[in-house]
């Protein structure tokens, strides 16, 4: 891996050019207003010069500071059903429609609990339970509802799913097991959102992150950029999310899989990444924004420390569904440099 | 539905990877991840290496860069597809024939 050197650049140089007008209106209105950028404004933060990148992740930084706090949100994974699912998410390696080389996979509860315990060792608040399914059905139902009792009977932790698309009950269901926050990505912009997936629709999805916030859980809904939209379209897809005021965001830049429809997509440009990074702050003063899949590709390990200086406040520790993270250490070790103190369990059942 | 479709990994050494019990000694599916020694497929893309025990073909260099971020995919002595799973601090690749890969 070669650290792309633009993007690292962008930021290193402490001198702060010319004043940009966008960033004057947004230090008024989303650090002292606590008012987020409307999409018009995201699109002028987004097309901002190279030259204006370190300022924007400046302002983005101070913005997450005095409204959300220093403490940085960790946060670990794991893939409870893998590969196989019947939608066709066209960046996805475990859709079955395409010709991907990951196999389907139930992993087994005392190994689920295992990675609870390390994941909660390294400090971690959050252990998000993931399966690739369009929703959930009965045997998966039974299934969380076992490994979130082993779980809690191990292990101090904070449970979050992403089961896919939920019905009423199983929304219902969550929350009285106990589920504090649930996972259910936007992914792309609206207008974008017919390019990417056929075989669900973008209202779908939105009807189960109303569910899940009228049901008193926490919503993570997240974004994953770089899949060919439009500048216009990812400040679109930062402005909905806004809208749907989610408690977390995570952020996603992709990474092409082999096999899915999407293999050919070029790796997103660094410093696009960080443009990004700094627009969704922007958009979302109080949102955990949380640093997900695709960063060390797209930022390399500087990319890393730029954005934790440029408005993330949330880090998805070590692996990811399918692929491999930065090790945990090396995240850990990053925060501890950057004197930024990792956010405490808090218990909210 | 996944909150995290995407991933990798900078600047990670590449992984020895012991067998398990459940494999045999001598297993040629456990080469080091962009090491064409001992191995007749790549581990990422499952095609095989034309190079025997010398250098990895320009084929696969990629595929080696690959594996430093990404669990291997196929067993590299018979080329099946292996159940790959991946934890927070691991993961594991099993061959139906060759037994279980670890870090
Ligand atoms: S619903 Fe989730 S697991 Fe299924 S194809 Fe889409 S992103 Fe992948
Ligand atoms: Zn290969
Ligand atoms: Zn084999």
């Amino acid at each position: 891996m070669t650290i792309q050197a633009d993007a690292s650049e962008a930021t290193s140089h402490a001198t702060i050019p010319a004043i940009f007008p966008i960033l004057e209106t947004a230090r008024q209105q989303v650090l002292e207003d606590g008012i987020g950028l409307t999409q018009e404004q995201l699109e002028e933060v987004l097309r901002l010069p190279d030259e204006a990148l370190p300022a924007a992740l400046q302002l983005a930084h101070e913005v997450r500071v005095r409204h959300c706090g220093e403490d940085v949100e960790v946060e670990g994974i794991i893939s409870i059903k893998t590969g196989g699912c019947p939608e066709d998410c066209h960046f996805c390696s475990q859709s079955g429609l395409f010709d991907s080389p990951v196999r389907g996979v139930w992993l087994d509860i005392p190994e689920l609990v295992k990675a609870a315990k390390e994941t909660a060792a390294t400090g971690a608040t959050e252990f998000c339970i993931v399966a690739a399914v369009r929703g959930p059905d009965i045997k998966l139902m039974n299934q969380i509802k076992f490994a979130i009792d082993r779980i809690n009977e191990a292990v101090d932790i904070n449970i979050a799913c992403s089961l896919g698309m939920l019905t009423q009950r199983q929304v219902d269901q969550l929350a009285e097991w106990g589920v504090h926050r649930y996972n259910h990505n936007l992914e792309t912009a609206r207008s974008y959102f017919p390019e990417v997936v056929t075989t669900h629709s973008y209202e779908e999805r939105l009807e189960t992150c109303n569910m899940v916030k009228a049901a008193g859980m926490e919503l993570c809904c997240g974004a994953l950029i770089g899949m060919g939209e439009t500048l216009e379209q990812r400040a679109e897809l930062a402005a909905q999310l806004a809208a749907l005021e989610p408690h977390e965001v995570p952020l996603n830049f992709l990474n092409p899989r082999p096999g899915t429809p999407l293999e050919n997509q070029g790796i997103m440009d660094g410093k696009d990444a960080l443009r990004a990074i700094a627009a969704f702050r922007l958009a979302m003063p109080r949102t955990v924004l949380r640093y997900a899949g695709g960063r060390e590709l797209t930022l390399g390990d500087l990319g890393t420390r730029n954005g934790l200086l440029g408005g993330i406040n949330a880090v998805i520790v070590g692996n990811y569904l399918t692929t491999l993270g930065r090790p945990a250490t090396a995240d850990l070790n990053l925060l501890v440099e950057l004197n930024m103190p990792i956010k405490e369990l808090q218990k909210t059942l | 539905m996944t909150g995290v479709s995407t991933g990798s990994t900078s600047g990670v050494p590449i992984p020895n990877r012991p067998l398990t019990s459940q494999a045999r000694p001598g297993n040629p599916a456990v080469v080091a991840p962009g090491s064409t020694s001992g191995a007749a497929y790549c581990g990422h893309c499952g095609e095989p290496y034309d190079g025997g025990d010398g250098p990895p073909s320009s084929a696969h260099r990629e595929c080696g860069a690959r594996l430093a971020m990404e669990p291997p995919r196929y067993c590299a002595a018979c080329r099946r597809r292996m159940k790959v799973q991946v934890t927070p601090l691991g993961w594991s690749a099993e061959c139906s024939r060759h037994g279980v890969l670890v870090p």
